[in-house]
């Protein structure tokens, strides 16, 4: 009985009206959380006493790494899930997030470059942080790649979330970087055991904008979900009265 | 601050606005890949439908 709800979230058709209903939820805070992060990183936030203005990128640039490995582990997991139970919700999830996983990968690795050019004097670096960093891209990228050339659907799944469920190895050493080599990325100053190293002027935007993406991370999801489950389902019965509503 | 101060970004404009440019592009970007997903599969599955009633 008290599983039922857990079996329900397997269901196409569930999972569909459940994404509907469930988008601008998530859609609408995001976008208030967003600009509010923006509007408190770009002028309530003091300059920083040694980065002056230039260390205001961290409000785009540490949320969409954030982002990244959010969506990675998500893609693993789900994936995992998939392959393990069976689950071909589970599946289409994992496939809803490579796209939007590559393109804050894309972001967090350029907009670090932006930040690097006038405080490292340097846009690239052959660093631990960057170089893994720039693997999860292309792990993205492998990931949507391989997907792409497999016609059968649930052989891409299984494929594809072998590929998934290898890289996640790659998150922890992404986020555990900068503390086990001598990188000239900077250790995280946000999650630290004792805890942020930063006034709350100037860390109250960044969480801010890390709630905005991770919301609006569920927002796309939902939505790509959908896409994803009314183009695998497209001959069942349920599809019917969806579409022609 | 005046409006001129703020865009200078005390010197680092031409980093901090890129940054924030690209960003914001990648978000836009985002919403409207993923619409484009849905409106797409939707009309595909309504041509199904279609295609169905006719035979």
């Amino acid at each position: 009985m008290a599983w039922t709800w857990f079996h329900r979230l397997g269901s196409p058709p569930y999972i569909y009206s459940l994404a509907a209903r469930l988008t601008p939820w998530f859609a609408w805070p995001a976008a208030l959380l967003t600009v509010a992060g923006l509007y408190g990183g770009l002028v309530l936030a003091p300059p920083d006493y040694q980065q002056g203005d230039g260390y205001r990128i961290i409000y785009v640039h540490v949320p969409s790494a954030w982002m990244s490995l959010m969506v990675y582990t998500t893609m693993a997991v789900s994936a995992a899930v998939g392959l393990i139970w069976r689950i071909k919700v589970a599946h289409a999830v994992a496939a809803s997030c490579a796209a939007i996983g590559a393109s804050f990968t894309f972001a967090a690795l350029a907009t670090g470059s932006l930040w690097g050019a006038p405080m490292w004097g340097t846009y690239w670096e052959w660093d631990p942080r960057l170089v893994s960093e720039l693997i999860l891209l292309f792990l993205f990228l492998g990931y949507m790649g391989l997907r792409s050339a497999i016609d059968d659907v649930q052989r891409a799944d299984r494929v594809s979330a072998v590929l998934a469920i290898v890289g996640v190895i790659n998150v922890p050493i992404i986020h555990f970087s900068v503390e086990w080599w001598n990188s000239l990325h900077q250790t995280s100053s946000v999650f630290k055991r004792a805890g942020p190293a930063m006034p709350p002027s100037m860390l109250i935007p960044l969480l801010t904008m890390f709630l905005a993406f991770t919301l609006m991370f569920v927002a796309l999801l939902l939505t790509r979900l959908r896409a994803e489950v009314l183009s695998r389902e497209r001959s069942a019965a349920w599809v019917r009265d969806v579409v022609s509503a | 601050m005046s409006v001129s101060e703020f865009f200078a970004m005390g010197g680092y404009a031409r980093y901090v606005w890129p940054s924030y440019a690209l960003v914001l592009g990648a978000i836009v970007l985002n919403i409207v890949w993923a619409r484009r997903a849905l409106k797409r599969a939707r009309l595909e599955a309504l041509r199904r439908v279609a295609m169905k009633d006719a035979t």
